[in-house]
């Protein structure tokens, strides 16, 4: 159960992170970031994003809870601080993500001891950076349906298929490589592995959303050579290594920084509040209209409530459960972000025409492509009908749909 | 002012709530609640009500101390949080048994903050073992604080009081009654002379509920200050209700759950379609973020009154809410059965709807909330 009162040394951290945020947040850069790290396309923002990363591993900020061994800080349960302080403080997001949030913790549960050892520090400064090789043309919501296939040849494993979706796929040096060893056994014949992106046979292709940005790929891995010390756990368990991996993803498993946020989960909210208080609609502001105001307070609620969650989770007394709580994060948080998005279009009126570029557009279209960009969230990672599913199958025991 | 991360709720309260379960699951209220409506010729009768109600668990209620686990030391009470309160109230709703201890628990918060030697004394009949009740509403635009119609010239009481929650159960009433431009607040016992009571014909069948017609009777005022002490205990007031809420609905999560694991239809358990297990799914996600705002609404009471009013909006919204939409699902996804006036599902479903206009729904409670926003 998480402690009533901070213990002063709790207390002395938090104000570390805090004041190291303020004096260390770096200038905005030449160009706006894009509104997420999984749209990062430029190198100018990589090697941005990748020094300020690698500032806040050096200040503790990141790794904090992890083994010194593996190139972390090792305190417990500081790590938890940490990550509120830096989505607080405003701060650009961690372009390393993936590393973060699903390599690094798959690794600390399945990895070898030299494997650790290798791969997490250089995931933590942000020097590797990481994607996921989970999806394919022909495996989305049944991902165990995926046929990019490894065959065993003395110490190596030749890999041939395509994976799809990849985010970071094009600045990434490592992959989160799922790939079929058994084509009779849909499930035990899957095999993880850490693929080599600068390997003969990667080829990486930019796919564009309807956004018009890019930032995620196809990857064709063509005769592949992947030494067997790059396989995670043993042969044939790469689903289940796969389900922690995605536990992770989906906000349940043990953080190493804080991720995909850089925002106070509040932020949009307020924002849009704030635009709904400057902006005209039928003679008054569109918070004075009663059912637009109605509906901008039930998603203040709803994001008060996913917050409130996170503070429940952690009670064993209150939480239902240990997994009861975690494995909605992704899914509420998603689906609260597309309603206030497409709220938002309603808040604008006409102006929500305009987009990104246009110089009339309020604060330059961020609200029309936040919108589009909200489907990342309800479809990536296995999308809302695929959480609903594993909610029901795992919380609440329903018969399994497969 | 900082929270306390866990709510404040410890292992005191662990405990606590431990035991009310048990306590309740023993005491079987909706069998007692049958037993007592079978023969009942029409079970919506008012007066048919108290043979629902276990006089006998109240009794032990209050020698357990949940019933004055609000009132202060100084009065004779355990003085605990609302958190505490919280806690036993959410079990309450999950056992929906029919007891009149949300209403005392609510009439404690009220008396507090009229914070006057009289209304002391009657924190002090709470800590004794008497149950109580707010009679603050008039008949129209009734979730106004400033509703009622009740009139006081000097301490005589004359008018009707409506919506009076667990009115045959109580032994007194806090009353809101009008005295020239100012709103006042009485207590008085409910055997008092003047008194009349009159019976309302309730969807809900573990409530009772009824209207206090007072001529010409003798009571004490408590407040000279009527709106301020039923602001203050708002939070409390709207917080309790958001958590008996939850815990009815999750007693209609489950058996929902239940019933699709068992119930089979074209071969197949109900809960192997994405039709049924979706819904099932978005009831436990409505149900988790109203326990989640209802404990940050009372934690926010007990320790940040700052917050108290806007978090306590905002967990009466989102159990209003709650409280419909796991009523309408249970009932549909139990298909025939659900509707039948056999099954529990139709009990828990119209508390719900009743706790749902409960002191307010998710639109009034919206409304309200947007003055913080």
């Amino acid at each position: 159960m998480a402690k009533a009162v901070e213990t002063t040394e709790q207390r002395e951290f938090r104000e570390y992170c805090a004041a190291w945020l303020e004096e260390n947040r770096p200038p905005p850069t030449a160009m706006p970031l894009p509104q997420a790290a999984y749209e990062v396309m430029t190198e100018d923002h990589r090697s941005y994003l990748v020094d300020w990363q690698a500032k806040c591993y050096e200040a503790g900020l990141i790794a904090t809870d992890v083994d010194k061994a593996y190139g972390g800080h090792g305190h417990d349960g500081f790590q938890v601080i940490a990550s509120t302080e830096v989505r607080r403080a405003g701060v650009p997001y961690f372009i390393n993500w993936i590393g973060l949030g699903m390599t690094a913790p798959t690794l600390l549960q399945h990895g070898t001891e030299e494997q650790k050892q290798t791969y997490l520090p250089p995931i933590f400064s942000g020097e590797d950076i990481w994607c996921q090789g989970f999806s394919e043309p022909g495996a989305g919501s049944d991902l165990a349906g995926l046929q990019t296939s490894a065959v065993k040849d003395g110490d190596n494993w030749i890999v041939n298929g395509s994976k799809v979706w990849t985010s970071l796929g094009h600045f990434a040096r490592y992959m989160l490589l799922l790939a079929r060893t058994d084509k009779n056994d849909k499930y035990n014949g899957i095999t993880y592995f850490m693929g080599p992106m600068e390997a003969d046979g990667v080829t990486v292709k930019p796919i564009h959303k309807m956004t018009g940005e890019s930032g995620f790929n196809e990857v064709f891995l063509e005769n592949v050579v992947v030494p067997d010390h790059m396989r995670i756990d043993e042969v044939g368990t790469g689903w289940k290594v796969a389900m922690s991996t995605l536990t992770s993803e989906r906000g349940a498993g043990m953080g190493v920084g804080a991720i995909a946020s850089s925002e106070s989960p509040f932020a949009a909210i307020e924002q849009l509040i704030e635009l709904a208080k400057r902006t005209r609609r039928n003679g008054r502001t569109a918070w004075e209209d009663p059912a637009i105001r109605d509906r901008l307070v039930k998603l203040y609620e709803k994001t008060e409530g996913s917050s409130q969650n996170f503070r429940r989770a952690r009670m064993n007394a209150l939480n239902g459960g240990a997994m009861r709580i975690p494995l909605q994060g992704k899914l509420t948080g998603s689906e609260i972000g597309q309603e206030l998005h497409h709220l938002s279009l309603s808040i604008l009126g006409s102006a929500s025409s305009l987009y990104v570029g246009d110089p009339n557009a309020e604060e330059n279209g961020r609200w029309a492509l936040g919108y589009m960009n909200t489907y990342t969230g309800t479809i990536s990672g296995g999308s809302s009908e695929i959480q609903r599913n594993i909610l029901g199958e795992r919380v609440l025991g329903l018969p399994k749909t497969k | 002012m900082a929270q306390p991360r866990d709510f404040g709720f410890g292992e005191e309260q662990e405990m606590l709530k431990d035991a009310a379960r048990r306590f309740m699951d023993d005491k079987a209220p909706l069998l007692a609640l049958r037993k007592a409506a079978k023969g009942t010729e029409d079970p919506y009768l008012g007066d048919e009500r108290t043979g629902f109600y276990d006089q006998e668990a109240w009794r032990e209620m209050v020698e357990l101390g949940w019933t004055a686990l609000a009132v202060p030391e100084e009065a004779g009470g355990v003085g605990m949080s609302l958190v505490t309160a919280v806690a036993v109230a959410e079990e309450v709703g999950r056992a929906a048994m029919p007891t009149p201890l949300t209403s005392t628990l609510q009439t404690t918060y009220v008396l507090k903050h009229a914070g006057t030697a009289a209304a002391t004394e009657w924190l002090q009949k709470i800590a004794e073992g008497q149950s109580a009740t707010l009679a603050i509403q008039g008949q129209e635009d009734a979730l106004q604080w400033d509703s009622a119609t009740v009139t006081a010239d000097g301490d005589q009481l004359n008018g009707t009081a409506w919506y009076v929650q667990d009115l045959q159960k109580v032994d007194f009433l806090v009353v809101a009654a009008r005295s020239g431009v100012d709103l006042k607040l009485y207590a008085i016992d409910k055997s008092a002379a003047g008194i009349e009571l009159g019976y309302d014909r309730i969807v809900d069948l573990t409530r009772d509920q009824g209207r206090v017609t007072f001529s010409g009777a003798s009571a004490t005022c408590i407040s000279d200050d009527g709106l301020a002490a039923l602001a203050a205990a708002e939070p409390a007031l709207l917080t309790l209700v958001a958590a008996d809420i939850a815990g009815g609905c999750e007693w209609l999560l489950q058996t929902t759950a239940e019933y699709a694991k068992v119930r089979t239809q074209f071969d197949r358990p109900i809960g192997f379609f994405q039709a049924v297990k979706h819904p099932i799914v978005n009831m436990m996600i409505e149900i988790d973020q109203t326990r989640s705002l209802a404990y940050n609404a009372a934690c926010a009471y007990d320790t940040d009154p700052d917050t108290a009013h806007r978090a306590a909006h905002l967990a009466k919204s989102s159990a209003s809410d709650t409280a419909e939409f796991c009523a309408n699902r249970a009932t549909q996804l139990h298909g025939g059965i659900g509707f039948t006036w056999e099954h529990d599902v139709q009990i828990y479903h119209k508390r719900q709807i009743h706790s749902q206009q409960l002191f307010g729904d998710g639109i009034w409670h919206r409304e309200k909330a947007a003055a913080y926003l």
